[in-house]
């Protein structure tokens, strides 16, 4: 059975936005933020040449999300376990809402990130955050994934025949 | 009658100030740190990461430190602290097919797309100590070779064969379909394949081993071959209600296995290939291995298959999978039970008591019956 049909099935399913839907820019943004290095990230909003002023509409808050997997990688989901999660709603002066989830518990990482995507939002800054920060994690993650991906190949099994010695 | 018995406050704040001082260790010996353990026992960070069912590595490395290595105990205090946490509400299903692979083999094809990506394994090692590690400092580390990368896809070798029918497909998401929560509601029987695995991936590495082990030596046969094993990283994602679409959470280490059994046929399902699936936190390959055995063989009565081993009784399986609640119970056993065990004396001697008078009444019967005996004889 071809696995794409499955998938084009799930997508009927209740949930109104299935994994094969594309991302929209800030979803990929967000995505980025989430999983930045904390520290970088800190600086790089630090660096930021724009005013970073807002309000807190919801304070980070850490708790738990259970993962989800699906019975043979493709079938019924089941409940895997949990991880711990961050979330933070902010407010920029011009009203943008910023929100954030990040996985672990460190709510600088999270305020930073909802601060991100909050100014992201605001067209007038749309621009630099994206290239002082959204395109810069872009590289970096590309580039971590570059380096997992190129050692792994290096342990790939290259298969050759013994000939037999009386042939 | 209970009697309720207090005491034993100063010894046991003395006892867990001595516990404090053992799992330090001596002075002039470096802290571990944190980072040291998250970075360097990994793998004893995962083992606690899926037996406590909370993925943090930081909180795991921290439970490993404070429990001096028991990892038992360690998944016990992340089990403690996942109820100080709210739920937030349940992620999308891992898609395991966009894995970031760090690790892929297949025992059953050797040619399949993507290759075999043997990654950082223990295997064909020859278990040999290193004592260059025991060394001051360890030796600097030969350079990481790399190679070019195959942009092709790597499909999970599970979907190779479905075409001919060859091998089964996995079962269709239901809309409705209800998904079990252990944390939510306690296991009750039946128990359907959702609660079996949630069982399974926070079960303990050990009893699933040894189950997995006893099906191989012929107590419920599997004929298992690795189908597949791929490891490394995916991404989580979460519908946020708020915000009205699903948001990247970021990304966790897994293990997935997915474990190949033939099948003879039945009386329900033509011969094919069946499968039992293993999914765990982090780098437990040994566990996932063994989750997806323990899985086929609890799938007996839906493929119409004989129940004949411990391995396939989901109430045995599952009821004793827990290593918090397995230790729970085991080890309260070490508290106090002064008063059960008066009352327990009492009753023994009591029995005795009679157990000796019915012995006195039964030599005076037979002493009777000798002596009568006797008579007749002369």
């Amino acid at each position: 059975m071809d696995p794409h049909s499955e998938s084009a099935k799930m997508a009927s399913g209740p949930k109104p936005t299935p994994p094969s839907t594309p991302k929209t820019a800030r979803q990929q943004a967000m995505a980025l933020l989430a999983s930045a290095d904390p520290a970088q990230l800190t600086e790089m909003v630090d660096a930021l040449p724009v005013s970073t002023a807002h309000e807190i509409v919801r304070p980070a808050e850490t708790g738990l999300v259970m993962a989800r997997g699906r019975m043979g990688g493709t079938g019924s989901p089941f409940n895997l376990g949990e991880v711990t999660v961050t979330r933070c709603v902010v407010r920029l002066s011009s009203g943008e809402v910023g929100s954030a989830y990040t996985l672990g518990r460190n709510k600088q990482h999270t305020r930073n990130a909802a601060l991100c995507d909050a100014l992201w939002q605001h067209p007038a800054h749309t621009v630099v955050i994206d290239s002082m920060i959204i395109t810069p994690l872009a590289e970096m993650r590309d580039a971590a994934r570059h380096l997992v991906k190129a050692e792994t190949a290096a342990t790939k099994v290259d298969f050759f025949t013994m000939v037999r010695g009386d042939d | 009658m209970y009697v309720a018995v207090k005491g034993g406050e100063k010894a046991i704040r003395n006892a867990h100030k001595l516990l404090a001082k053992q799992r330090r260790g001596r002075t002039d010996v470096p802290a571990l740190t944190i980072d040291q353990i998250a970075e360097q026992l990994a793998i004893s960070v995962a083992r606690v990461m899926g037996e406590g069912s909370l993925y943090d590595e930081a909180l795991a490395a921290l439970a490993i430190k404070q429990s001096r290595g028991d990892l038992i105990e360690a998944a016990f205090l992340i089990r403690a602290y996942r109820t100080t946490l709210p739920r937030f509400g349940y992620s999308e299903p891992l898609d395991t097919a966009n894995m970031l692979v760090e690790r892929r083999i297949s025992a059953t094809y050797k040619d399949l797309p993507g290759g075999q990506l043997l990654g950082p394994t223990f295997d064909y090692t020859h278990r040999l100590l290193d004592f260059t590690l025991a060394a001051e400092g360890e030796a600097p580390l030969d350079a990481v070779e790399t190679a070019a990368i195959d942009e092709g896809p790597m499909p999970r070798v599970t979907d190779l064969l479905s075409d001919e029918g060859l091998m089964e497909t996995d079962p269709l998401p239901q809309e409705d379909d209800v998904v079990g929560d252990l944390t939510r509601e306690p296991l009750s029987f039946p128990a359907d394949r959702d609660l079996r695995l949630q069982n399974l991936a926070r079960g303990d590495e050990g009893f699933l081993l040894a189950l997995a082990y006893s099906s191989q030596r012929g107590y419920g046969r599997t004929h298992p071959f690795t189908g597949e094993i791929r490891y490394g990283a995916v991404e989580v994602e979460f519908f946020a209600e708020e915000l009205g679409f699903a948001v990247s959470l970021g990304e966790i280490k897994l293990t997935e296995c997915q474990m190949v059994n033939q099948f003879d046929g039945s009386a329900k399902t033509p011969p094919k290939f069946t499968r039992g699936y293993g999914l765990v936190f982090g780098q437990v390959e040994r566990k996932a291995m063994a989750m997806s055995m323990v899985d086929r063989s609890l799938r007996w009565e839906e493929l119409g298959e004989e129940c004949t081993a411990p391995v396939q009784d989901a109430e045995f399986v599952l009821s004793h999978s827990d290593n918090i609640q397995a230790t729970g119970f085991v080890e309260h056993l070490k508290l106090p039970h002064y008063v059960d065990f008066q009352a327990e004396l009492d009753l023994v001697r009591r029995m005795r008591k009679e157990w000796f008078a019915a012995r006195e009444k039964r030599d005076e019967d037979l002493g009777l019956s000798e002596t009568k005996e006797q008579e007749a004889a002369e």
